[in-house]
């Protein structure tokens, strides 16, 4: 196989959790536990579709993406900032919540309980949407704006957190809310605009799977969410290991999709490494992580 | 800080038995205003729906018995979460420990030579499904406390794992061509209620909601009645004066942690033996995350598990005998209402009732 | 006269507990003001209302002459008034700059100007005298550079009122002169300084004049000129102070007899009298491998020994090494003829071993059990029938003790957290005192948030207990409390016992030397 195929290959596969994974370290980091990223993501990419379908442009498409991601991290910056309730309840709940109103809705808007028609994506080099991987170029995979997007936007978020006002203060809202109220800060507000920002990204990841795949599919993002909280962990919290972390996770996935003819180590043995690793660095067999110290603890 | 302390009063005109049903009740009131607003959306009436939601659980008879059906597994995950959450900890591993003993009596009961007596064949799959739930929790359990990781994080890394896991086993190991699930059990069965009554004809509702209602009357005897109860309640209200008090934390932590497996596991049998014979890709369907709602809603106490599994369940059922009105998804919808309700109503109603006594002192 | 606070009539209720009650506070421009009262007096409370991180629920705040009640910590700081926390209000993952500027960061474009911020922390800290270097990670600075950070942060914000709470707590004695000369530089500049402490040696050394508060209240207001310790302390504990100190009369009487025979038991092989002996015992910290650090005691039955110093010098942890709570790093723990130092907490409970602990919010009582639970806390083991808890006898020695104690109100099944703090003391005592059988008893903060009419209550029991032929070890940072009850007073500093002296040979003005550090360089 060629090596350039694999990467790229990698790369699309890698796209939805790069984008996940920026909005989780991003709450995580900020004190809210981020296990809700698979609800955002997959009301993202209902909205996107939506937005696409109705527009036919992908860019609105991608605007109502985003903007469903913000929708359902508002609910949850509600629940868990406002009324302090546990965030992994919460978390849980929402994740239940998009599935079932993007069903919901899917039935009010296509009449359908499996997936949306046909919409519009970014091809521009590509007749055929969903090139085929043969023909697969790097040209082709990055004229996709949204991989481009991905790519940069952990390096936006390690920009974000080492490099501006709000970072620090965000930072500082994770580790210590106290320290924070004390110098007359609203940890409140940080962490708000902190999960906010969170649901564009993780809206941003379910964008790109609905536009990819021309179609919003039931239950598409697959646990995708739960990869990237898996890569954020893993990555111990840090958006340049969270990145690399991302990449090894899409990797041994392209790896056991390129391998399956050859039969030599069973798919679902390769499906559970994210979720292996992440168990084994939490429990600080091989070198411990450190979670945000405040994570989960409400503050005012 | 503690000077002296307003002596404690209840709030003047809810009496006191009301108290700790109010957070609930309100939980469930927002759930039935969000509903309602739902079903105006595809133009139907509130009334009309809600009349055939009842009608098709508690209105007949094979409606009855698909509620207790659903109940029966609801049941035994929601107490699974309830008496991890009595300990201090969040079990959010119950989807795979139910999967897992579903597994563990389907491969059993498998094993078992045909004609195997049901007195025998019973309590020996039963036995596997509750160790086959244990072994899915031992992973969080150790690793929690041995090392203090988070049964968060762990039991939701173990759900993926485990079905991945099972995946492989039913795809590889023990498959039926042309399908993802095992052959049928030679022994173990557990009968029908439809067996004993013709009023629950047609219904998968089986015997194995006695061993549910077992398992919650053991746990209420567990929890309040027993030293091991009193010393995992101790851990969780508060770790440090547990271990002050000659209590291992950790240890309580792992027992627990493994019992609230068993619970869930015992889930398993509801399915496996009680309804198909056989396990089943997918049959857990969401019943183990849908036991933090029970045991939410049920305030984790394994009488509330119980009343707010028959709710869940009826909701569930419900959502069928609607679905030619409104989406059946509604009802996802309604259980996350009721879910974010009851997280966020709690505290709040309980500071509002704090600041009533607050003023009245 | 111009006021920089004044503050009167302030309440303050946090749930069911009155934190304030007609608290109020007159500090004057340019003066160093000490705030002095013991532990849940009110003074942290009333100081974070001055500051605005709580709004009063009934009183007036003035600062500078205007009206500011329930303002924001954002205006408090706006208007120059800057708390240094007890605890500090630091990140630890975040540089000394970054700290620093948090809130308030210079920027370049969109940017965190972090070469700016450094340089400005750099320049205030030449002007103030405070160095550190701004680039170093907090989690990595001592605790005396910890403090001088915290100050610097509020400097930074142009704080012109300095309001500290607790700010010696945790200092060794030089880096306390230090800290007495910033705040003397700061007051000289024009500025004022607030300070919380009930260390009455530092009230006269620093400050020019003093409120003193009791349970919530500010019952007293004087020039330092005119004071003395003893009036102070007088004004700080209220009457009972007089009554502690006709008890010591007492004890010393009682405690001569005893205190000869002691002697004399030193003299010979006194091994095999001795109810509790630690020997070299090192434990660490999280901060430190040696918190404490090789301790040594005898503890003979019939006895009370005490340990008096400042907080945080390593009595808890001791106190936890004994209880089984943390592991010992070294040296041993012998019970009786037992070696104990590896046992788990319920085995050495039940060798005799019993435990008043310091913070019976976290550890003494699980706050949502009933009484009659929280009674057999520790001694559940006890009370079973099979694995099964007996009820019965739970609910009738819940009545037992209730009615020993008068704990009140006195019904079983009422939870704990309805009681008051000395009603909730009084429950860990029954416990630990009749609830089972001992003959060593670990008593920390004994009377800590205890109202005055208990307080007495739990000497008497300590008393008692001694009287019986137990032995006691007394930890408590009230040192009235420890001459008043001790036959045997050692003072802790720096995880060491620096001095120990018979209770005839003790009083504040020798042990208070000791305390600070400045006793003597020899040990015991």
């Amino acid at each position: 196989m060629s090596v350039i195929a694999f990467l790229i290959q990698t790369l699309r596969i890698a796209t939805p959790y790069l984008f996940a994974a920026s909005g989780g370290v991003l709450s995580e980091r900020s004190g809210i536990i981020a296990l809700t990223l698979e609800g955002w993501m997959l009301t993202g990419a209902f909205c996107a579709a939506l937005g696409s379908f109705y527009s036919g442009s992908p860019w609105v498409g991608l605007l109502c993406g985003a903007g469903g991601g913000v929708l359902v991290a508002a609910l949850h910056a509600l629940a868990s900032i406002r009324y302090r309730a546990d965030q992994v309840v919460v978390g849980i709940a929402i994740n239940l919540l998009a599935v079932g109103a993007t069903r919901f809705f899917l039935r009010l808007a296509f009449d359908s309980s499996s997936n949306s028609p046909r919409v519009p994506g970014f091809d521009w080099f590509s007749a055929e949407g969903g090139a085929s991987q043969q023909s697969a170029s790097v040209f082709v995979s990055l004229a996709n704006p949204l991989v481009v997007i991905g790519l940069i936007s952990l390096p936006l978020v390690w920009w974000i957190l080492n490099r501006t006002p709000f970072g620090l203060r965000l930072r500082a809202a994770g580790e210590k809310p106290e320290a924070v109220a004390s110098v007359g800060v609203s940890v409140a507000r940080v962490r708000w605009l902190a999960v906010l920002l969170a649901g564009v990204f993780a809206g941003l990841g379910g964008t790109y799977l609905a536009l990819e795949q021309h179609q919003f599919t039931d239950s598409m993002t697959a646990g995708r969410g739960f990869i990237a909280l898996a890569a954020v962990i893993f990555g111990n919290w840090e958006p340049r290991r969270v990145a690399v972390a991302c990449l090894l996770f899409a990797a041994a996935e392209t790896f056991q999709i390129r391998l399956q003819g050859l039969q030599l180590i069973p798919s679902q043995f390769v499906e559970m490494i994210p979720y292996l690793l992440t168990i084994v660095a939490v429990a600080g067999i091989v070198g411990r992580t450190r979670q945000p110290s405040a994570l989960g603890r409400v503050a005012d | 800080m503690a000077t002296d302390r307003a002596p404690a009063v209840s709030p003047p005109g809810i009496p006191r038995w009301l108290q700790p049903l109010l957070p609930p009740l309100t939980a469930l009131l927002i759930a039935a205003v969000v509903g309602d607003l739902l079903i105006l959306t595809f133009g139907q009436s509130p009334r009309e729906v809600f009349r055939l939601l009842i009608e098709g659980t508690w209105g007949n008879a094979y409606g009855l018995g698909q509620v207790l059906y659903k109940a029966t597994t609801l049941i035994c995950t929601g107490l699974a979460v309830a008496l991890g959450i009595r300990a201090g900890m969040f079990n959010i591993g119950a989807e795979g420990q139910l999967a897992l003993g579903g597994f563990a009596a389907a491969a059993i009961g498998l094993l078992l030579p045909a004609g195997t007596p049901a007195l025998v064949a019973i309590p020996v799959c039963v036995a596997a499904a509750c160790a086959g739930g244990s072994a899915g929790a031992a992973v969080p359990g150790v690793l929690k406390a041995r090392f203090g990781a988070s049964e968060v994080i762990v039991t939701i890394m173990m759900n993926f794992i485990i079905a991945a896991l099972l995946n492989w086993a039913v795809a590889t190991q023990l498959n039926v061509a042309e399908s993802l699930h095992t052959p049928e059990i030679h022994a173990g069965a557990v009968p029908r209620l439809a067996a004993v009554s013709a009023l629950f004809s047609g219904s998968a509702a089986n015997f194995t909601i006695l061993f549910a209602l077992g398992a919650a009357v053991f746990t209420g005897w567990w929890l309040f009645r027993t030293r091991a109860g009193y010393e995992l309640r101790a851990a969780g209200l508060q770790p440090d004066a547990a271990e002050y008090g000659g209590i291992r934390v950790g240890s309580v932590w792992l027992r627990t942690m493994l019992l609230s497996g068993a619970l869930a596991g015992l889930g398993g049998v509801n399915y496996v033996l009680g309804y198909k014979q056989y396990y089943e890709e997918g049959f857990a369907a969401g019943a183990g995350y849908l036991g933090i709602a029970v045991a939410l809603v049920g305030r984790n106490h394994p009488a509330g598990v119980v009343i707010s599994a028959l709710l869940f369940a009826t909701l569930s059922q419900g959502a069928l005998a609607v679905n030619a009105l409104v989406p059946k998804q509604m009802v996802d919808v309604l259980t996350a209402i009721v879910i974010i309700a009851v997280a966020t109503a709690v505290p709040e109603v309980e500071r509002l009732l704090r600041a009533v006594r607050g003023k009245t002192a | 006269m111009t006021l920089a606070i004044r503050a009167t009539g302030i309440r303050k209720v946090f749930g069911d507990v009155v934190a304030n009650r007609n608290a109020s506070l007159e500090v004057r421009t340019g003066e160093i003001h000490a705030v002095v009262g013991e532990n849940g007096a009110g003074k942290s409370t009333l100081m974070r209302m001055i500051a605005g991180m709580y709004a009063p629920d009934a009183g007036t705040l003035e600062v500078g002459g205007r009206t500011v009640t329930g303002w924001s910590t954002r205006e408090a700081i706006a208007a120059g008034v800057g708390m240094v926390h007890q605890h500090f209000m630091l990140v630890p993952t975040l540089t000394v700059a970054e700290n620093l500027v948090l809130g308030q960061e210079p920027v370049r474009g969109v940017q965190f100007d972090r070469a700016g911020a450094e340089e400005a922390v750099r320049a205030l800290g030449e002007r103030t005298g405070l160095r550190v270097d701004p680039s170093r990670l907090v989690s990595d600075l001592s605790v005396g550079e910890l403090q001088r950070v915290e100050i610097l942060k509020v400097l930074f914000r142009g704080a012109r009122i300095l309001v500290l709470d607790e700010p010696t707590a945790v200092l060794s004695p030089p880096e306390v002169q230090d800290l007495w000369r910033v705040l003397r530089t700061l007051v000289a500049d024009g500025g004022t300084v607030v300070v919380i402490t009930h260390k009455l040696d530092e009230v006269v050394e620093i400050s020019q004049s003093i409120t003193v508060m009791r349970a919530g209240e500010t019952v007293g207001h004087m020039q330092t000129a005119e004071a003395t310790p003893s009036s102070i302390a007088r004004m700080m504990v209220g009457r009972e102070v007089k009554l502690a100190l006709e008890e010591t009369g007492e004890g010393r009487q009682e405690m001569v007899d005893g205190g000869w025979q002691m002697a004399d038991a030193r003299g010979g092989s006194a091994t095999a009298h001795s109810a509790l002996r630690l020997t070299q015992l090192t434990v660490a910290s999280a901060r430190r491998a040696d918190e404490v650090a090789g301790v040594s005691i005898e503890l003979r039955p019939g006895e009370i020994f005490g340990i008096a110093g400042v907080e945080g010098n390593g009595q808890t942890e001791l106190i936890e090494a004994i209880a089984g709570l943390r592991p010992v790093s070294s040296g041993s723990i012998h019970l009786g003829s037992h070696d104990i130092t590896r046992w788990s907490v319920r085995q050495r409970a039940d060798a005799g071993l019993s435990h008043i602990p310091e913070d019976r919010h976290r550890r003494g009582l699980v706050l949502d059990y009933s009484i009659a639970d929280d009674l057999i806390l520790g001694v559940q083991h006890g009370f079973t029938r099979g694995i099964v808890l007996d009820k019965e006898r739970i609910i009738s020695n819940a009545g037992e003790r209730i009615a020993q104690f008068d704990v009140r109100p006195g019904a079983p099944d009422a939870p704990a957290r309805s009681l008051s703090g000395g009603n909730q003391q009084k429950v860990v005592i029954a416990r630990e005192l009749r609830g089972r059988e001992f003959s060593v008893l670990l008593a920390v903060q004994p009377t800590r948030g205890v109202d005055v009419g208990a307080i007495e209550f739990i000497h008497q029991q300590l008393r008692a207990a001694r009287d019986a032929g137990k032995a006691v070890l007394l930890v408590s940072a009230d040192l009235v409390e420890v001459l008043a009850l001790s036959d045997r007073v050692a003072v802790m500093y720096g995880g060491k016992l620096v001095v120990t002296l018979p209770a005839d040979k003790a009083s504040a003005e020798v042990l208070g030397p000791w305390m600070t550090g400045a006793g003597g360089t020899s040990g015991h």
